[in-house]
């Protein structure tokens, strides 16, 4: 005759077999398709920058030099004074947010600075992106978070300082509240 | 219906100088000047041969409408709702969006890579995808900047101005699941960081619950494969979440524990509100419709019956009721819905309607299956301001004219 005890104890143990097994069967690949990628391959493609920096490669640029990358790579789209023209504008606007006019740019609007090195890394200069390298990627930053007023013009952008700089609007997004209107039931 | 063709500013001169004539004089000069109607005779030619892709009619034009810009490969294209039958979008009519215009793939050289934090990185050709269990689902597609205008005094003066970066398509693919479990996911993942094969390398940051529900990795579109415009040969379909978190060209999923805060997902596809915080990740489209026959730019052409036509969808299910009103949202009849509905699908609806040939106002209200009511302008306004720019599912209103023709609000 079992206790109640034992049974439940019993009961526990065939349970964690049950979940362990069903762990077990989720995890292992079904259909066996693909292959691993190559060190090489996956270093190459996993451009991804995360806020906290992981991702980064080495490198270090201060606006100083970053004056020069801008002036031959953005200028013609952002204008000489990062004012925009046939691009956005990447400076000003700080204070517009709750006005009839905002105006949304690098400092009045983006909470991370380690996204304007992502972005610029995938997908600038527009018409050849990839061109630029670790050294000017974190030059030109650092131009840009120094014409902001975010940084000082000698302050060095490297992977370990650039995670750190406070962006403006970094407190200034919130979670998605909807519906708001309308009724029916949350997501 | 008509479609009215755009006038010079002679030839509306002419027409009511014309219109006036015929008012004066009565009926029967009115008739003599309507235009001989022309009728094809019976055939007596052979046509031509079967042809290995089908091309549409010459006579008919309903096309995208894009717009005038500095660098074109950033830019968009509406689709001509006001022209469509059905629920279905024809894929050369789906609307496009791109952010480094449209690449050209060699699906034999194309390649999507898995990794981060799952047990088993993979590489997986589009042959291995297309071989493993398939799912083909009615999805619509919405841009959240879908009637932006409607935000503003300048609203949009046809259906496809205001609501054309919306189309439907069937979609067929592999499940996201499928292929998270071949990699075996951490459980310490929460976010799966999506990327597509453009210039831009456009990327975002979906939440992990979603990749295990109904997210497609789709290459099938309308019985085809995906159009270049729309992805090919990968893209993600995400039901009821934004355009732009559907990524195309799809190339990677990287799985993560915080979410990427790119440039996407931060500085564009956020919702600013009245005091100035913005909302992030507002990934729903919500419930929304509108009526696209008679509406903005058409004609009625004489008093009479008119079938009242139109799209509704939401993102968060099924369309259970689409309300219509003729007389200015004063009083509201219940629209027929095309079976079958869908689940986050444009779905159809039809309400038989006699005009009388007085100026009025006609309206839509749809209402999904989670009791959510598409809202006013104002509504929306009201609660969030005037600087949201995306996400605007507000009642759309069409004037029509005493003399038949149909106008936005």
């Amino acid at each position: 005759m079992y206790s109640p005890r034992s049974l439940q104890c019993i009961g526990r143990l065939v349970l964690s077999a049950a979940c362990l097994c069903a762990t077990t069967l989720a995890q292992s690949p079904k259909y066996k398709v693909g292959r691993a990628p190559t060190a090489e391959e996956e270093k190459a493609w996993s451009i991804t920058v995360l806020p906290d920096g992981a991702g980064l490669p080495a490198g270090k640029g201060t606006a100083v030099e970053g004056k020069d990358v801008y002036d031959r790579r953005c200028a013609e789209c952002h204008g000489n004074e990062l004012q925009g023209g046939d691009s956005s504008a990447l400076i000003g606007g700080q204070g517009t947010l709750a006005t009839p006019k905002p105006l949304k740019t690098v400092g009045s609007y983006w909470p991370h600075a380690t996204t304007i090195w992502d972005y610029t890394n995938r997908a600038m200069p527009f018409d050849t992106p990839g061109v630029l390298t670790n050294d000017q990627l974190y030059a030109v930053v650092a131009f840009i978070l120094f014409k902001n007023g975010i940084i000082k013009e000698t302050d060095e952008m490297n992977r370990e300082t650039l995670p750190g700089v406070k962006m403006p609007n970094a407190g200034g997004f919130v979670k998605d509240g909807r519906p708001d209107v309308g009724g029916g039931a949350r997501d | 219906m008509r479609q009215k063709p755009t006038e010079t500013p002679s030839e509306t001169a002419s027409r009511r100088k014309f219109l006036s004539l015929g008012a004066a004089v009565g009926g029967a000069l009115t008739a003599c000047a309507e235009p001989q109607e022309v009728v094809e005779e019976a055939p007596k030619r052979l046509g031509r041969a079967p042809d290995k892709y089908g091309e549409r009619s010459p006579f008919e034009r309903s096309s995208r409408l894009g717009s005038a810009s500095k660098n074109p490969e950033t830019g968009s294209t509406r689709s001509p709702l006001q022209d469509s039958h059905g629920i279905i979008t024809p894929s050369s009519l789906h609307f496009e969006r791109h952010h480094a215009g449209v690449p050209e793939i060699d699906p034999a050289k194309h390649r999507l890579m898995i990794h981060g934090m799952v047990e088993r990185p993979l590489v997986l050709t589009v042959d291995e995808i297309k071989s493993l269990p398939s799912v083909s689902r009615v999805h619509f597609i919405e841009c959240s900047g879908n009637s932006r205008s409607e935000w503003t005094d300048k609203k949009g003066r046809t259906a496809q101005h205001s609501h054309g970066l919306a189309s439907c398509s069937e979609w067929t693919g592999v499940l996201l699941s499928v292929l998270l479990d071949e990699a075996g996911v951490n459980p310490e993942a929460n976010w799966l960081i999506a990327e597509g094969a453009d210039a831009c390398k456009m990327h975002r940051s979906l939440p992990l619950d979603k990749c295990r529900d109904d997210v497609i990795v789709a290459y099938g579109q309308n019985g085809e494969a995906i159009r270049p415009e729309q992805g090919y040969p990968l893209r993600l379909v995400v039901p009821g979440f934004e355009g732009n978190i559907n990524v195309k060209w799809l190339r990677r999923l990287m799985l993560s524990g915080q979410p990427a805060m790119g440039r996407e997902e931060t500085s564009k596809y956020s919702d600013l509100l009245a005091d100035g915080k913005a909302r992030q990740f507002s990934f729903t489209m919500e419930a929304k419709s509108v009526i696209t026959r008679p509406s903005g730019g058409q004609e009625l052409a004489r008093e009479g019956f008119h079938e009242i036509a139109g799209l509704a969808w939401s993102g968060r299910g099924v369309i259970e009721r689409v309300e219509v009103s003729t007389d200015d949202g004063n009083t509201w009849q219940d629209a027929d819905l095309q079976e079958p509905r869908h689940r986050i699908a444009f779905t159809r609806f039809r309400l038989p309607w006699t005009w009388d040939g007085a100026e009025t106002v006609i309206l839509s209200r749809a209402t999904d299956d989670t009791g959510y009511i598409q809202p006013t302008e104002q509504a929306l306004i009201a609660a969030r301001g005037h600087n949201s720019d995306y996400h605007n599912n507000c009642i759309k209103a069409w004037k029509i004219g005493a003399d038949g023709n149909v106008t936005h609000v």
